[in-house]
């Protein structure tokens, strides 16, 4: 069996990488997408048939009833083109306190989509938004071409409807992913600028922003391989370990679902096909989530704690 | 070797204290107090730099300060200004001596 580097970085620096108690369900709703980003670690795009269906959401939505957890988070693919939807948002916003949709922001602009942004207000659901640089050729180099554009277009509809704007209690987060094989950058520094830069050259506002840097799976593996980055790339995450970083990954405190309904440590475990524990686990037979539970880990967990880390 | 000029190479550069470490020592600490954050950010330091590496045309100054812009959080095209900044005191620097060449034309010209 292959060594686990990432294992045996942990266990260098005396530490262990094992569950807290489980506050985050992040809802993985599958692999479509109207976009195909360089950096997805998915391999999300438009011609992916795996979607979440019906009866998946039931079993979800009945392991967030049996199971309290503080923040619901949705991701995908986009979420937005998972049909039910909707009504798979209104069944989970009474199930947590806080309900998260992951957004590239361009799915926004297609035809009916205005009935999801007010249910989306009116849920007071939070929007966390791809953005990866206020440069249009990086983020059009990333996500391509004309996204940057639309993505303004959508950021500044968002703030007329209240979005990133105080005292609305409507929260708009902007993700920032390096736009290429290199770490992100630190995240008040980024934070300060995107809000000068986007504030200053368009009026828009948000309400914080992430940096995170690109894992090496799926079709950013990929794009490493092709554009001869993949061992620089690499050994720059590996070289970049911050055993600080460990205690607070996201991973401790959060449980990734599927498409399908499977349980995984987190949604790069899922993308890696490395399940919870080590067995699947259908959502449907899950029971409580164990604080102590090991984490599944491989050489991909360098993305997170590389530098200040993925927390 | 096939070039002077090789990437692998800028890992090397610590190596160079290996037969005078004690200059070397100053040398590498006084560089990364250089680059920590003071009046000017680290983001803007690096944009320096960038520039700089590209007035005195270091490759492996070029190589590691694109990447350090980049992950401070400047973009291409803040990057290429500070290029074009660099471009500008170089040309203007050669330019600037037709000054000189002209006040001999006219010392020696009737």
């Amino acid at each position: 069996m292959a060594e686990n580097v990432f294992q045996t970085a942990l266990a260098g620096s005396n530490l262990q990488l094992n569950r807290d108690h489980t506050t985050t369900l992040q809802i993985n709703v599958g692999r479509l997408c109207n976009l195909s980003c360089k950096h997805c670690h998915v391999d999300a795009g438009p011609g992916r048939q795996e979607v979440m269906g019906r009866e998946t959401m039931e079993a979800v939505i009945g392991f967030a009833r049996r199971n309290s957890f503080t923040t619901i988070d949705i991701t995908g693919g986009a979420p937005e083109m998972m049909p039910g939807i909707t009504s798979f948002l209104e069944r989970l916003a009474p199930l947590t306190q806080r309900l998260m949709i992951r957004s590239n922001l361009v799915v926004l602009l297609e035809r009916g989509k205005d009935d999801l942004l007010e249910l989306c207000c009116r849920l007071r659901v939070a929007i966390v938004a791809s953005l990866p640089s206020t440069n249009r050729s990086q983020a059009d180099g990333q996500r391509g071409q004309g996204v940057w554009e639309q993505s303004i277009s959508m950021l500044k509809k968002l703030n007329g409807l209240g979005y990133g704007q105080k005292g609305t209690g409507l929260e708009l987060y902007l993700v920032a992913n390096p736009a290429g094989a290199f770490l992100p950058v630190d995240q008040c520094t980024a934070e300060r600028k995107f809000k000068s830069d986007l504030a200053g050259k368009w009026g828009i506002e948000f309400t914080g922003l992430f940096t995170f840097a690109n894992v090496p799976l799926g079709r950013f593996r990929t794009w490493l391989e092709r554009s001869g980055n993949l061992d620089a790339y690499t050994d720059k995450l590996v070289d970049s370990f911050n055993p600080a970083t460990v205690a607070g990954l996201m991973c401790k405190k959060l449980i990734s679902v599927s498409w399908d309904g499977f349980l995984y440590d987190c949604d790069f475990n899922l993308a890696a096909g490395v399940p919870y524990t080590g067995t699947p686990i259908h959502v449907a037979d899950a029971g409580a989530i164990v604080p102590g539970t090991p984490i599944m880990t491989g050489v991909y967990c360098f993305a997170c704690t590389a530098g200040s880390g993925f927390t | 070797m096939n070039t002077y000029y090789d990437p692998n190479d800028l890992a090397k550069f610590g190596k160079i204290g290996e037969e005078v470490p004690e200059l070397s020592r100053k040398f590498f600490e006084y560089y990364e107090a250089v680059f920590k954050e003071g009046e000017l950010t680290e983001r803007e330091k690096a944009l320096i730099a960038l520039a700089v590496a590209h007035a005195v045309q270091c490759p492996y100054c070029i190589d590691a300060y694109t990447h350090a812009c980049l992950e401070k959080g400047s973009n291409k095209a803040e990057m290429t200004e500070a290029v074009h900044v660099a471009c500008a005191i170089r040309g203007g620097a050669s330019l600037v001596h037709g000054v000189q060449m002209r006040n001999i034309c006219e010392k020696i010209s009737m």
